[in-house]
């Protein structure tokens, strides 16, 4: 799907000229000057912010769905985590988070805007870099709307389905070491996920490929791990090491003994997936003719 | 293929279904001439046999006592004997038979006072002093004890049973998948049941009596190519004792043996030897329920009563905690539909959307502007690819990983060729009309990115939070019913029996919708996305 590459891109001076450059006081306008631009392009489209919105809703409509369907019957021992139960919307919204991500750099591909962009700041790993600082920073406000919105509508709607305190299920509150790092630690992971996405996205350049290698990614693995009931040690592995199931322990804040990896190791995790799609279509930015 | 585009149109072909006719082969050019495409549907192929071999593949069964606690055995050694019954199903088939053969046609008759068991494990007060001292006094629902009549004593033979139960009453059950319900209600010493079985040819009726004069039938078995000379006699088993405990993505809980007693008097046989001899015989007892049966006593006659004991189940194998051994079932090399999805997806939308991208759409509806065939066109196409696809993998996936299987020790529940049709079909048709569903998407959407993002995230999410155990499973089921993921029924291949007590969940491979409702859900959504995409496509201006 790419285009034929651009002939004359290649040969393109890798820096702007020198005299004009003396008179900054460099290095740190250029970063500026260039997250400036980024910040131009995702906040003068309709997109971004759209997605951005849609993130939010339908985390926590996703999230106070699945609260409301949960039910824990008298006489009936419910070993629920009510924490991870609230935030089971960060599984819907973190496909949004994907798209927006995706489209942050692959439209600049579909339009050809990627050519404007690459002779304005010919540094091309500058341009990615503030693309992920960018995209990321929206994602962790958008995604502290969506967690804080989930564990209210949890606090909310739990009690009333038999999730009392009186049978142990202190409410929902952030001011709990274990549900506290629940929270901060979804944001993470919705910003973790943008980087992957951005990663790959740069890699790939299509966004329909994107989309799908991201989702692939994330989706496919917890259903072959679930399927892997007849063999421990590779469902052990596939649960501990890759993106989504890893991330998401650090959802987890009742029986963290019985999980694959511990959270802020699980997190860990996510971000190796992050910063190795990073890296990969950094260096395929640099390789590559746009 | 090799025709390209360039062919004239043939003359003398009516008009219309020419033009029909060279719009889809169009479409078909340009799917096969964008490179990408041609290598995401063979990308798509090989996902689904990859992740479907690796993900059922990788059983590693042991048996066998060896030194130091480890399995002597492994592999193809293991492969446990499993009955299959007359219909081809694997069966569970143990039960204690008091039995003596009939020639010819005839009947049994008795009246039963008194069903009770002990089960291991758990709740309940345990029965001390006994052989049972590990044992809890209690009866299953399906524990059984009545008659039977059946064409020999080797497991898997046909048969016809009347029973009382523990607690679904009086059941005539044949040939293990069959199961009609009889007088309602449990026995005991104040309320007896009276069961009779009557052989005419390959045919064996039931009935019960609450008082032994006045009958009423309960159901009539058709008993192909039934001996000549048939077993006849009393029959106890009891399937295993299962305590779960539904939470949250899931159950746990203890499985473990039960035993049944059931007590018999007024044994009457008609049309068989005048006064002969009652042997007792354990059926299927190499199996594990044997070892159970061994500590107690499993038959004793004084006078007209009869005591007979056993445990067991006879009754169709399943998957899940009630499933004797551990067993496979053929959709479980299909796992990787979900990897092959996502790939057809988004070939399916960019399918459409790269015209809008290109501004090639402006050239395609310039050439039929009727917009409406163009859509059908393209999803035909793409369908038909899908289809193709999906069928070539699941037709590779499956025959190779149930050799694998087998070449693990792993037994794989036998399905009838029709059911097998049904699901490598099944597959195939979802991936089609996923594609399809996709088309619309993106024909409504235009932007591929969100189209692929929104057909994968409802195909695919649900299914995850429905079956990888992320929601509860009540709220779980509501989306495997509700959602285009209900579409996945389709790979079921074996079916719930109500007479089996077992977890059928989706996590054990059990939907809550039959295979053909589950993928009408899927052909609703994507025919009204097709809907919206025509009444779009005609509306907009390209």
């Amino acid at each position: 799907m790419s285009r034929a590459p651009a002939a004359h891109m290649r040969h393109a001076p890798r820096a702007g000229p020198a005299g004009m450059r003396r008179a900054l006081p460099a290095g740190w306008a250029d970063r500026r000057g260039t997250l400036h631009a980024e910040w131009t392009k995702l906040r003068t489209v309709a997109g971004p912010a759209w997605l951005l919105a849609a993130t939010a809703a339908a985390t926590v409509a996703v999230s106070a769905g699945a609260a409301a369907g949960t039910r824990c019957p008298a006489g009936i021992a419910c070993p629920v985590d009510t924490t991870k139960l609230s935030l089971t919307g960060i599984e819907f919204g973190q496909a949004i988070v994907a798209i927006l991500a995706v489209l942050a750099i692959s439209s600049e591909y579909s339009t050809g805007m990627i050519r404007t962009t690459l002779t304005a700041t010919p540094r091309r790993s500058a341009v990615l870099a503030a693309k992920a600082a960018l995209v990321s920073g929206l994602v962790l406000v958008a995604g502290t709307i969506a967690v804080g919105g989930s564990l209210l509508a949890g606090r909310l709607i739990l009690p009333g389905n038999g999730f009392t305190a009186s049978r142990g299920f202190a409410p929902l509150s952030l001011a709990h070491g274990p549900t506290l790092r629940a929270a901060a630690g979804s944001v993470l992971y919705l910003a973790l996920i943008a980087l992957l996405s951005l990663g790959v996205a740069t890699a790939v350049r299509d966004s329909a490929v994107a989309v799908g290698t991201v989702l692939g990614l994330l989706y496919v693995f917890p259903i072959v791990a679930a399927s892997m009931a007849g063999d421990p040690r590779w469902q052990h592995r596939i649960e501990a090491y890759t993106p989504m199931n890893a991330g998401l322990t650090i959802q987890a804040t009742t029986g963290l003994h019985g999980l694959p990896i511990s959270p802020w190791e699980g997190l860990g995790v996510l971000a190796g997936w992050a910063a190795a799609a990073l890296i990969a279509g950094g260096l395929l930015l640099r390789l590559r003719d746009a | 293929m090799s025709t390209g585009t360039l062919t004239p149109r043939r003359p003398g072909l009516r008009r219309g279904r020419d033009s029909y006719w060279q719009l889809l082969r169009a479409e078909w050019t340009k799917f096969r001439t964008v490179r990408g495409w041609v290598i995401g549907m063979i990308v798509a192929a090989l996902v689904m046999v990859l992740i479907g071999l690796f993900a059922a593949g990788s059983a590693h069964i042991g048996c066998g006592g060896g030194p130091g606690n480890s399995p002597a055995l492994s592999g193809a050694a293991c492969l446990p004997h499993v009955p299959t019954g007359p219909g081809g199903e694997a069966v569970t088939d143990s039960f204690y038979f008091v039995r003596q053969p009939l020639a010819g046609n005839g009947s049994i008759t008795v009246r039963i006072t008194a069903l009770t068991g002990q089960y291991g494990g758990g709740g309940g007060p345990a029965i001390p002093g006994s052989a049972l001292s590990d044992m809890h006094r209690g009866i299953q629902p399906w524990s059984k004890a009545g008659i039977i009549i059946a064409d020999s004593t080797k497991q898997g033979s046909a048969y016809a049973a009347m029973m009382v139960t523990g607690s679904h009453g009086v059941a005539m059950q044949d040939d293990y998948t069959q199961d009609i319900a009889g007088l309602p209600g449990t026995v005991s010493a104040a309320s007896p049941r009276w069961l009779r079985l009557t052989r005419s040819g390959d045919t064996v009726t039931g009935y019960d009596s609450a008082d032994g004069t006045g009958w009423t039938r309960v159901g009539t078995a058709h008993l192909a190519g039934l001996s000549a000379t048939v077993q006849v006699g009393l029959l106890a088993t009891s399937p295993s004792y299962m305590h779960l405990t539904p939470f949250f993505g899931g159950s746990s809980g203890q499985v473990g043996p039960s035993l049944a007693t059931g007590v018999f008097d007024h044994v009457s046989l008609s049309g068989g030897r005048p006064g002969g001899a009652w042997t007792g015989d354990n059926v299927g007892n190499s199996d594990a329920y044997g070892s159970q049966t061994s500590r107690v006593e499993t038959f004793r006659q004084a006078g007209g009563r009869f005591t007979v004991t056993g445990s067991g189940d006879i009754a169709p194998d399943v998957t899940g905690p009630a499933s004797g051994v551990p067993t496979a079932t053929i959709e479980n090399h299909l796992v990787g539909t979900f990897a092959g999805l996502i790939a057809v997806v988004v070939v399916a939308a960019m399918f459409m959307t790269a015209e809008y991208r290109r501004g090639l759409i402006r050239t395609t509806l310039a050439a039929t502007p009727r917009r409406g065939r163009v859509l059908a066109a393209k999803a035909f196409v793409i369908g038909l690819v899908a289809f193709v696809t999906g069928l070539v993998a699941a037709a590779v996936a499956v025959p190779i990983g149930i050799r694998l299987d087998r070449g693990e020790g792993q037994y794989v529940l036998p399905v009838t060729l029709l059911t097998e049709v049904r699901v490598l079909a099944g597959t195939a048709a979802l991936l089609a009309v996923a594609a399809v569903f996709a088309v619309a998407v993106g024909t409504m959407l235009r932007r591929s990115a969100a189209a692929v993002a929104a057909v994968i995230v409802v195909i695919v999410l649900p299914y995850i939070l429905g079956v990888a155990g992320l929601l509860p499973e009540g709220a779980g089921e509501w989306l495997l019913r509700l959602s285009p993921a209900a579409a996945f029924a389709i790979q079921q291949s074996m079916p719930q029996y109500p007479q089996v007590a077992n977890v059928y969940t989706p996590a054990n491979g059990y939907f809550p919708l039959a295979p053909w409702a589950g993928f009408a859900v899927l052909c609703g959504y994507a025919a009204l996305a097709l809907g919206a995409a025509f009444f779009l496509l005609r509306r907009r201006d390209a």
